[in-house]
């Protein structure tokens, strides 16, 4: 009898080793939160992953970079994602258990609606940190007429419009507006909310890009995927260099390569690339990262994210220029490479030494 | 006040007018509601919308199979949870309420039904989410829940309140125990109200996009399991209103106007239900 | 003494047992009564327990915020995030602002409809235009944002404002110049959200007046609509309040809708016409994304002291119904 019972047990337990390999197949399911900014893109991946490897289900849903932030440190969620790095408080919250990659770069762009004037504009930072703090209030002021001589602007108020929710977008404008202009920094500083000194506030991108559109003699800032979806006009803006140049993809990456230039190998990505250097280089740009730990405690999570967010860097950047965004330098994917094989589960790095893709 | 016959007329006649004319105010936004969704939606309705989940932004074919199927399941946990607490609360206040325990009940009652519904989801949060270490159906479910408890509650309240007392004093003339007269008499008389209350609250709580932002999350895939993140028709009609893709735009107001006419559905069909049933009683 | 009984004279001689028979019988509450009442009240517990759970919450987590700024949060104007400076006094002024505003549109329309449908109404329409008006509490908020985006903010600022102006201009009130966004825009539409629950409650209230009354003033010699305004308003007066109550714990929470048309300026103004802020519209702006530890906890101070305000309005008008309640008689027992 009591052989039977060992028989019976160690089948069982044969079978149970054996499912445990079948269980490699099984679906893995992560969760991921944050800025809204890249959520179409990120969508966008999961769902190309999802084909490619049916067995792996990613959710991520934009609740904005705060919010992000906060699962992130509650452990709610696998991976978080964020328009504006954490700062060393948060990261000390979570003992400095993350990792900021960057992802793709966006740009904000200052967009208008004046009746009867269909040129583009040229702005400098201090006249948009005017402009935003009221002391610009009128069209033809001189210092916007100097910088627009074909132009001929009206005498009409300018109608400010700005986010009312917190937001990633906010965040890049006036982390801009900071560093060209002292009273902007001394006034109102950055941050994802500010106190705005005047203008209307209009909720989501969308929300501003409405304002715009519905009032003559607004203006406004988005980011440039709303810009072009919505075929809105919007400005040139002068760079550190002192060209006017007008947001697009490759100016955006240009923003980008110029700040990572001077990267240190072990930097922490947690750089601010506005008003960057360089010729062609737009000044109003900014990364995304995702928020991913150092170290984890499911391997086969932990292999399924990383595999993803490998693929992503590599082959999905191919994605990115179809919706809008730029994709990233490639020293920037380079450096995230190491830092991607790096991460452990029990002191096990999770992607092999050689890991090139799959 | 001494008027003239004709004074008096007139003035009824005027005040009559008034009445109809509030009528057709109080009906012209829904009306403008209705015209507006379906100008912009009905043409963006097709077979994908209702079969396929989200695709990938910038694709086209997507649909909202997995906001219709989440919305359903999060609204029916929320019913699960919330109505028979609502609904035993509400008979409580009216049979038993006169006291001083039935009046504090009531003062929390509406001061809950002013507690702005991102509060509640906040709540849920702290209590479900974050134990759990991940966002659920059931969060959701439990936030939505906890919204309808209030209201359910003073509606039914109301409405078991406005059944005569004769009623109650013919079933106890008969020998009825207090119990049976409540449920069997008073509260089956009142069951047609109780519903209809019943129904605008799970009506409102199946438009509520808050509380679900940080309980049910909402999930680009199709899923049915309660333990995880579920989609939501207000959700995802939210983020794709504010997204940047005109095909996102149109499949919002397209999700709008399926809400709409699902919870339109939903209150008259059980209105009719109950009208059924009050002709077979 | 013949006539006086014999179990009065002698109580012994009567049997213990068929006193117990007699007694039992006597008895009213049952043991089905008794679990009847445990469970109502154990369910009804649940939602004084709800509302503490709550309360705390919003109390713990705001404690940072009270104690940096103290009574201050709610006499200044400057919310600053940067700078970690927060005064609520626009987000309450707004919270305030456009429910009276909702109330001034909802309550007179309401009543109107509820009247309408009780008497005045032909008996074929009476149901349908019920239905459509309680339809108006299906509409999820979101929907209504949108349509007072689309619908609702062109029409005021395109179509009746330029007339509008002309008339009320001069009023502090409607001073400043119009762009959309207002307190305005949101008090009509938290009016239209509101009116479903008052004009059902109070349609319900009304058919609830006994027939009697509404015979004895026409037999007296009142017009329909006297009668309605002297006899059957005033009975059903307790429950009305009751459905004003319901409708104004609506319009305080609001979050969605208002968001959408209000604003959102930190800003306190008498202008109707221009943008505002409310304490929920707030909350569901910043609060996902507050980064700073001080702003989530002035969110959470700030939905504290809207759980106040929330109290407070309901607590006075407890004592105005309780008052009122005198002298009607329906539904009086139910505020």
């Amino acid at each position: 009898m009591t052989n039977r019972i060992i028989g019976l047990l160690a089948v069982a337990a044969g079978t149970a080793l054996a499912a445990r390999g079948a269980v490699a197949q099984e679906t893995v399911r992560l969760n991921g939160a944050g800025a809204t900014f890249p959520q179409p893109i990120y969508q966008k991946w999961v769902l190309e992953y999802h084909t490619l490897h049916p067995n792996v289900e990613i959710n991520y849903q934009g609740i904005g970079s705060g919010g992000g932030i906060r699962q992130y440190t509650d452990h709610t969620v696998d991976f978080g994602a964020s328009d504006g790095p954490m700062t060393d408080a948060q990261i000390q919250a979570v003992d400095g258990n993350v990792y900021h990659l960057p992802t793709v770069l966006g740009s904000v762009v200052p967009t208008y609606n004046i009746p009867g004037v269909t040129a583009q504009l040229k702005f400098t930072g201090e006249v948009l940190a005017g402009i935003w703090l009221g002391q610009i209030t009128k069209w033809n002021d001189s210092r916007l007429t100097a910088l627009n001589p074909g132009v001929s602007l009206p005498d009409q108020d300018i109608i400010v419009a700005h986010r009312s929710d917190g937001s990633g977008t906010t965040y890049i404008w006036t982390d801009y507006l900071s560093k060209v202009s002292p009273d902007w920094m001394q006034r109102v500083g950055k941050g994802t909310s500010v106190n705005w000194p005047v203008g209307l506030g209009g909720q989501g991108n969308p929300g501003v890009a409405n304002i715009v559109k519905q009032t003559p003699g607004a203006i406004g800032y988005v980011e440039l995927i709303y810009a072009i979806q919505n075929s809105i006009g919007y400005g040139l803006v002068q760079n550190a260099a002192g060209n006017f140049i007008q947001a697009s993809l490759a100016t955006t990456t240009n923003a980008a390569a110029g700040a990572v230039a001077h990267l240190d190998a072990n930097t922490d990505f947690r750089i601010s690339i506005t008003n960057a250097e360089g010729a062609q280089v737009y000044p109003i740009a900014s990364f995304t990262w995702l928020l991913v730990p150092k170290t984890m405690t499911d391997m086969t999570k932990a292999r399924a994210l990383l595999e993803f967010v490998w693929w992503a860097l590599h082959d999905g950047e191919k994605y990115t220029t179809d919706l809008a965004y730029a994709p990233l330098p490639s020293r920037v994917v380079q450096l995230e490479e190491e830092r991607l094989k790096s991460i452990t589960v029990d002191g096990r790095p999770v992607l092999p030494r050689n890991y090139r893709g799959h | 006040m001494m008027r003239g016959r004709l004074v008096r007329q007139l003035i009824g006649s005027t005040m009559t007018g008034l009445t109809y004319g509030a009528a057709v105010l109080a009906i012209l936004p829904l009306a403008t509601i209705l015209v507006m969704l379906v100008v912009k939606g009905a043409g963006s309705l097709d077979w994908n919308f209702f079969v396929r989940s989200a695709v990938a932004p910038g694709e086209l074919g997507g649909g909202f199979a997995n906001a219709i199927v989440g919305t359903v399941i999060v609204v029916a946990l929320a019913c699960v949870i919330g109505l028979p607490i609502g609904i035993g609360t509400g008979i409580f206040l009216a049979e038993f309420g006169g006291a001083r325990f039935g009046l504090v009940v009531r003062f929390v009652a509406d001061v809950l039904n002013g507690v702005p519904s991102i509060v509640i989801g906040i709540f849920a949060w702290t209590w479900l989410v974050k134990p759990m270490g991940h966002f659920s159906a059931l969060a959701g479910g439990f936030a939505l829940g906890m919204i309808l408890v209030p209201i359910v509650a003073r509606t039914t309240e109301e409405m078991v309140r406005l059944v005569p007392n004769s009623l109650r004093e013919a079933a106890l003339a008969l020998g009825y125990q207090r119990w049976r007269t409540s449920l069997q008499v008073i509260v089956r008389t009142a069951a047609a109200g109780i519903v209809t209350g019943c129904l605008v609250a799970v009506a409102r709580v199946a438009g509520e996009t808050a509380p679900l932002l940080f309980t049910a999350l909402g999930n680009q895939f199709f899923s049915t399991r309660i333990a995880g993140p579920m989609a939501a028709m207000p959700l995802q009609i939210y983020v794709y209103a504010l997204g940047p893709y005109d095909d996102w735009h149109r499949q919002a107001w397209a999700g709008a106007l399926v809400l709409i006419v699902l919870v339109l559905a939903l209150s008259l069909i059980a209105r009719a239900v109950v009208r059924a049933k009050r002709q077979h009683a | 003494m013949a006539d006086i009984p014999a179990t009065v004279l002698q109580p012994e001689a009567a049997s213990k047992a068929s006193a117990e028979a007699r007694w039992r019988a006597l008895r009213t509450v049952s043991r089905g009564d008794v679990v009847y009442r445990s469970v109502l009240t154990a369910l009804a517990l649940l939602l004084p327990l709800l509302l503490i759970l709550i309360a705390a919450e919003l109390v713990i987590n705001a404690l940072p915020a009270a104690g940096k700024f103290g009574l201050g949060f709610l006499t200044h104007s400057t919310w600053d995030p940067v700078q970690g400076q927060f005064g609520a006094l626009p987000l309450i002024f707004g919270t305030l602002y456009s429910s009276l505003v909702a109330l001034v549109i909802a309550v007179p329309l309401a009543l109107a409809c509820a009247i309408f449908l009780t008497e005045f109404a032909p008996r074929w329409l009476r149901t349908p235009v019920a239905t459509l008006i309680e339809l108006l509490a299906a509409v999820p908020s979101v929907i209504y944002g949108l349509w007072g985006i689309f619908v609702l903010i062109p029409l005021l600022r395109d179509h009746l404002w330029p007339v509008g102006r002309h008339v009320l201009g001069w009023l502090p009130i409607f001073s400043g110049v119009f762009y959309g966004p207002s307190v305005l825009a949101a008090g009509v539409i938290l009016a239209v959200m509101i009116v479903p629950y008052i004009a059902a409650v109070s349609r319900e209230v009304l058919l609830a007046v006994p027939p009697s009354q509404r015979e004895a003033g026409l037999a007296l010699g009142a017009t329909r609509w006297e009668t309605v305004w002297s006899v059957i308003l005033p009975y059903g007066r307790a429950g009305i309040i009751g459905a004003v109550i319901l409708g104004l714990g609506r319009a305080l929470g609001e979050t969605m809708a208002v968001t959408m048309v209000i604003g959102n300026r930190h800003e306190v103004s008498a202008s109707l016409i221009q943008p505002g802020y409310t304490i929920a519209a707030a909350i569901a702006n910043e609060f996902s994304e507050a980064v700073s530890d001080m702003h989530l906890a002035s969110l959470f101070l700030a939905g504290a002291v809207l759980f106040l305000i929330t109290v407070v309005v309901n607590a006075i008008a407890r004592v105005l119904v309780w008052r009122v309640a005198r002298g009607s008689a329906i539904g009086s027992t139910a505020i």
